[in-house]
């Protein structure tokens, strides 16, 4: 399936402790600092326990993965986490490519992502 | 019989997406599955990524992307740019590994780049073209 070219969109929704970060379209050079900010903003105000929902992200480079890394190390640091829910096929492609399977819990149900922190 | 195509773009993070569907494009022409064509555009993303950021660094240039289709057979790239030669030889090897502790994230996108197409051959300084780099992936 080819997908189009689609700009990348972020959206947050805080829970009491958690707070599940949405991310459609694309995750590329020029989107990645956007996803970035987003993810050091949550973390400078303490909020360290984040689902990343990818059910609509379409693809992912390097850009979007140093951003995951450092988002985690952060997260954890501080004794939260960050888990993935709804990788697609190509996504976790990419994550396997480069061993970030084992770093990120994965969920496919965004109820049991919330509740694994 | 081969079909080639050219495309020819500003040096802009935001060229990126038009670049890579011009890829994914060309290479579900040669049929390769939803999971290579999205290696075969992390490949060129981190490639046109790598000559914005650092061949170009900030200052004005073109990126010529040029593909050639061999249905059923390969997709060939060629990317050349006139920034400063970008030696891959001075990133660190990326390395996947368990450990979030010793995770280092330098070489990441020559390490997908290499772990995406069958042959990647980087040339620098070439007469009347200026950097020159030609992916291969094959079927």
């Amino acid at each position: 399936m080819l997908l189009k070219s689609t700009p990348m969109d972020i959206s947050v929704k805080p829970l009491r402790q958690v707070d599940i970060v949405s991310v459609s379209g694309r995750i590329d050079s020029a989107t990645a600092s956007e996803f970035d900010n987003a993810l050091k903003g949550l973390l400078e105000r303490g909020r360290k326990r984040i689902v990343l929902d990818y059910t609509k992200l379409d693809y992912i480079s390097s850009a979007g993965l140093r951003a995951m890394l450092s988002g985690l190390k952060a997260a954890k640091n501080g004794g939260g986490n960050v888990v993935l829910v709804n990788v697609n096929t190509r996504i976790a492609d990419t994550l396997n490519l480069v061993g970030f399977h084992s770093l990120f819990l994965q969920f496919t149900d965004l109820v049991d992502a919330v509740d694994s922190f | 019989m081969s079909i080639k195509r050219q495309l020819v773009v500003p040096a802009k993070h935001d060229q990126l997406a038009k670049l890579a569907l011009f890829v994914a494009t060309g290479a579900e022409e040669v049929g390769f599955d939803d999971g290579e064509v999205n290696r075969i555009e992390l490949a060129v993303d981190e490639a046109c990524s790598n000559i914005i950021d650092h061949a170009y660094a900030g200052s004005v240039g073109y990126i010529q992307l040029e593909i050639e289709i061999e249905p059923d057979r390969s997709l060939t790239i060629v990317l050349l740019d006139q920034g400063q030669p970008f030696n891959p030889e001075s990133v660190p090897v990326f390395e996947p590994c368990q450990s979030l502790d010793q995770m280092r994230i330098g070489g990441l996108g020559l390490h997908l780049m290499r772990q995406a197409m069958d042959d990647v051959c980087f040339e620098f300084g070439v007469p009347g073209m200026g950097n020159r780099l030609t992916m291969v992936k094959n079927l």
